[in-house]
């Protein structure tokens, strides 16, 4: 087996066994994405310096017997909304496409610390506002499971680069499904973790009441491993809830025997893909042999989660970029006056996705209908929060399916942004009531593409979701890679092209 | 002053508070000259950076919202003001729109005529500051962000000033508060205190309110009470020609002394406020405000009571001293050490003020302590030095540091009280001086003070000027 096939457990294993050093890991990884990506196109930038550096300083400390984190050494990836203290950092938008940042995200300090080299920043939807990549000022990723699909989105590149097996570990953000989303539609896992419980510190706001910073991996014990290294109280971000950091790998094992598991009837609605219903049931069937209980159960409210969703993301979006005047950071547009240089910077900065929500959180906030809009998204969001409240006094988690259907093909919905919107159906409601919610891969569609079951639990029980996701991949099989991820057979073509271009020149390294 | 319309005039107060750092980040809050010294990623907006509530500011904010009386809300929370303006850095200001901290308060002042008069106070909301603009010479603009995420308290009276005069008055006092409370040292030249205006005029009588002029940039509260009287006759002008005032923000041009149109309020921005997410809402439990309120000082009118009725103390005497918490509390030290309040008033109102002034210090930076102005009064009390000794002798502890006694003994400036040595030199005055004996025992008695003069330009002012008298006196019977 090829060191970049291995899990991060299994890697973490070799290294603490001293079998494997930290360079060789990090080698292989370097030269896979060599071989990949200018396919795939998952990463914005790319520093194999940077990480051969950090993975030659973990050796050296390994050598010397310090104490070292279980995962120093496993190479990482950053969603480029995530900010890296002298590397650039652009949420892939022409805006900031030359934006360095002067200070590390609370979660990328965490990683620093415990030694994870970074291997480079990840595609996304601009400023993390879409669901497949294809947003990104920059480039499109492709789906590694076929190459004209989209990823998903927005942590189209980390979901990508995880699959692909070009990373490990990926770090990416969800505000209405961009962690949950792509994971279904890579075949990865992905969890979105309970709002407050890992700093937003450092992640480019798009809506602050929705913003999280979540693990992507192949497998739930690694998803576990990753999330005790990034949770916890930050004292910079008011919104971390203080709250102590279970130990989620030891929770692993558990199984499902006696679990109420409440099948969400809106999440296997008629409309979605057969396969994907049936993908979903065989799931809960198998959880059901193994002990769980499966009944079905309703959020009424969730019906209104689209409308009240990009009400208030939008709303809030609007107000976070603001602050991309041209002053201070990022692109600046020439202009005679401030205002004509602030409006050339932001009609030239911004794509048309970005520009359409600033316009219609601008509108949602104005004084005519702040009160109509704003206030009453407000008063559904907490009817939504009262359906879990409610669906929680009878079940320990829930479930159903993490997306309507499979990746779709690049270019099939850009110009519907409404039918873009859909995609992220399932997987707004959790958002909005700040619960954690995890997608694990659960079977593939006839054609191959993977499909994502969407478990969801009361707050702070992240570590309920990695044990029931693990438990499926014990009976299921998982994971599975998707075919141009078979061992070594595109390194075998050769292909030694540099890493890959794009239209802002040369990439940076660190 | 025009009688026919009645003045109507609310104030718009901005006042900085004396915090350690700044309202969302450890940078400090602190007046420095260095550009963009005192800025970190919070308070320059950059991507990712979150805003993290200093809970001293909420404290002053809170003792602020008691010592104007106003009710205090238990739950409130930050709102964002959303406009572009290079000198916010975030495309947003943070803010307390929604539900202010502290509403519903009062402010007593004096009317026109002398009698009190309450002034209410709508509301007391905490927000950040802004950057500020640096004009350069070819057209340029810098910003200036060292100000941006200072904390500010907005205090908004309701329109129940009527002249220029009152607004001065609620000012002063406003002002008198919130040091004495030690909120912030309003200093408006210094832009720690801003004031903006309203004001309108109707007909007498009239209970609808005319159309309002908001004036803005005075940097004194002189020049708020010249704007006013400028804009009051102005908008008098507008309504005897019977024409209507244009509501808009007008600007004081304080070397013109006129105000100037800046823009229409029917361009008035849309805020598009809303609670801020980023946030915890600001909870206080009645036992913190209760707390706050127990631990208030006394303020400047119940203070100038006291004194009056405590010390015997004349209203002006009263009103001098309380003026700001350090000149009281500067007075009461004395007062411990020198038990007779009126001469202690006297000096302190007089030449220690006068030097305060001149090397520009506080009253608790004077190198006149209480315990070297209680001895230097003593001294006077004793006839060991004349009042007009007493008066170079401050000075010169002013000038030296060193103690009133120090100064008197080191240069020989006790007063002569020796008899004999004070009547040969009032012979020698009588002797030189035959015509102004003359006029003096031909009833003119108005002679004796020249003749005292010359005994006390004799002896440089070291003479005792009651014995000099009484010499005189009684050798010109």
């Amino acid at each position: 087996m090829e060191l970049f096939e291995m899990t991060a457990l299994e890697l973490s294993r070799l290294l603490q066994k001293k079998e494997v050093s930290a360079v060789e890991v990090v080698t292989a990884f370097i030269k896979r994405i060599g071989a990949l990506e200018p396919r795939l196109k998952t990463l914005l930038t790319f520093t194999p310096a940077g990480a051969l550096q950090e993975a030659e300083a973990v050796d050296r400390k390994r050598h010397r017997g310090e104490p070292l984190s279980p995962l120093a050494g496993v190479p990482v990836v950053i969603k480029d909304n995530i900010s890296t203290a002298g590397l650039r950092t652009t949420c892939a938008s022409r805006m900031l496409a030359n934006y360095i940042p002067p200070y590390d995200a609370t979660a990328v300090r965490l990683l620093r610390k415990a030694g994870l080299p970074i291997l480079g920043k990840t595609n996304l939807d601009e400023f993390a506002m879409g669901s497949s990549t294809e947003s990104s000022y920059f480039y499109p990723t492709r789906n590694p499971w076929d190459l004209d699909r989209v990823p998903g989105g927005s942590s189209g590149g980390s979901a990508a680069a995880v699959a692909a097996a070009l990373a490990p570990l990926a770090l990416g953000s969800d505000t209405g499904g961009s962690i949950r989303q792509p994971a279904a539609l890579c075949g990865v896992t992905g969890l979105r973790p309970t709002y407050g419980r890992v700093s937003r510190y450092g992640l480019i706001a798009f809506a602050s009441s929705l913003d999280t910073i979540g693990p992507m991996t192949l497998t739930a014990a690694d998803g576990a491993l990753f999330m005790g290294l990034i949770a916890g109280y930050d004292p910079l971000d008011p919104t971390s809830l203080n709250e102590p950091v279970p130990d989620y790998c030891r929770e692993l094992e558990g199984g499902v025997r006696g679990l109420r598991i409440g099948l969400v009837k809106e999440r296997l609605a008629a409309e979605f893909d057969p396969q994907v219903i049936t993908a979903v049931r065989r799931a809960l069937e198998l959880l059901q042999e193994n002990g769980a209980v499966v009944e079905e159960v309703s959020l009424p409210h969730t019906a209104y989660s689209l409308p009240v969703y990009y009400v208030i993301g939008s709303a809030e979006a609007a107000s976070n970029l603001g602050r991309f005047d041209g002053v201070r950071f990022g692109l600046r547009e020439p202009g005679a006056s401030i205002t004509e240089m602030s409006s050339a910077t932001r009609g030239r900065g911004f794509g048309p996705e970005v520009r359409r929500r600033i316009m219609l959180g601008t509108y949602l906030l104005s004084d005519d209908s702040g009160h109509r809009y704003y206030v009453q998204a407000q008063k559904v969001r907490a009817l939504i929060r009262q359906d879990y409240e409610n669906a929680f006094q009878r079940f320990d988690l829930l479930a159903g399916a993490t997306t309507p259907d499979p990746a779709f093909k690049l270019g099939s919905k850009t110009d519907q942004p409404l039918e873009m919107y859909r995609t992220d159906i399932c997987t707004l409601d959790d958002a909005l009531a700040g619960v954690p919610s995890l997608s694990a891969p659960c079977g593939l569609s006839a054609s191959g593409l993977p499909i994502g079951l969407q478990l969801t639990a009361p707050p702070l029980r992240e570590g309920l979701l990695f044990r029931v996701a693990h438990c499926l991949e014990q009976v299921l099989g998982t994971p599975v890679r998707p075919p141009l991820a078979a061992a070594g057979t595109i390194l075998r073509e050769g292909e030694r092209r540099p890493p890959c271009s794009h239209r802002m020149g040369a990439l940076s390294d660190g | 002053m025009v009688m026919e319309y009645e003045v109507v005039i609310g104030l718009e107060v901005h006042v900085e508070l004396m915090t350690k750092s700044k309202l969302f980040c450890a940078c400090p809050n602190r007046f420095t000259t260095e550009a963009n010294s005192h800025t970190c990623e919070v308070c320059l907006g950059f991507p990712g950076a979150l805003p993290l509530l200093n809970r001293e500011a909420v404290q002053k904010a809170l003792t602020a919202s008691l010592a104007l009386n106003c009710e205090i809300a238990l739950h409130s929370y930050f709102d964002r003001k959303n406009y572009f303006y290079p000198d916010i850095p975030k495309g947003y200001q943070i803010s307390q729109y929604f539900i202010p901290l502290g509403s519903s308060g009062f402010l007593e002042i004096e009317d026109d005529s002398g009698a009190p008069k309450k002034i209410r106070i709508g509301r007391v909301h905490l927000e950040e500051d802004a950057g500020k603009l640096v004009h350069g010479g070819a057209g340029d603009s810098a910003v200036d962000y060292n100000r941006a995420g200072v904390p500010l308290i907005e205090i908004v009276s309701e329109p129940d000033l009527r002249s220029p005069g009152e607004s001065r008055r609620y000012l002063e006092q406003l002002k008198s508060i919130l040091q004495y409370a030690e909120v912030s040292d309003c200093k408006m030249e210094e832009g720690s205190l801003r004031c903006d205006a309203n004001v309108s005029l109707r007909p007498k009588g009239s209970t609808v309110f005319g159309n309002k002029v908001e004036l803005k940039n005075m940097n004194s509260f002189k020049a708020v009470e010249k704007a006013l009287e400028y804009e009051i006759e102005r908008q008098a002008q507008i309504l005897r020609r019977g024409e209507t005032v244009i509501p808009q923000t007008r600007r004081w041009d304080e070397d013109k002394q006129v105000t100037i149109a800046m823009r229409d309020k029917y361009q008035a921005t849309d805020y598009r406020c809303f609670p801020d997410p980023e946030l915890a809402p600001i909870e206080l439990t009645a036992g913190e405000v209760e707390a706050a309120r127990r631990a208030l000082p006394e303020f400047p009118a119940q203070r100038k009571s006291r004194y009056m009725a405590e010390y015997g103390l004349p209203a002006y005497d009263a009103g001098v001293l309380t003026a700001t918490r350090g000149m009281a509390e500067y007075f009461e030290a004395c007062l411990k050490l020198y038990d007779d309040p009126k001469s202690l008033s006297n000096w302190i109102m007089g030449d220690f003020s006068a030097h305060l002034n001149a090397a520009g210090l506080e009253p608790q930076e004077a190198p006149l302590t209480p315990a070297y102005m209680a001895a230097l009064l003593q001294m006077i009390d004793k006839q060991l030095i004349s009042g007009k000794i007493a008066k170079e002798v401050m000075a010169k502890v002013f000038a030296t540091g060193k103690s009133p006694r120090e100064i008197v003994e080191g240069e020989g400036l006790l007063q002569i009280t020796d008899q004999s040595e004070l009547e040969k030199l009032v012979d020698e005055v009588i002797a030189a001086n035959p015509d102004s004996v003359q006029s003096y025992r031909s009833g003119k008695t108005k002679a004796l003070g020249f003749l005292v003069g010359q005994v006390m330009q004799a002896t440089k002012g070291k003479a005792n000027p009651q014995l000099v008298n009484k010499l005189l006196a009684e050798k010109l019977k």
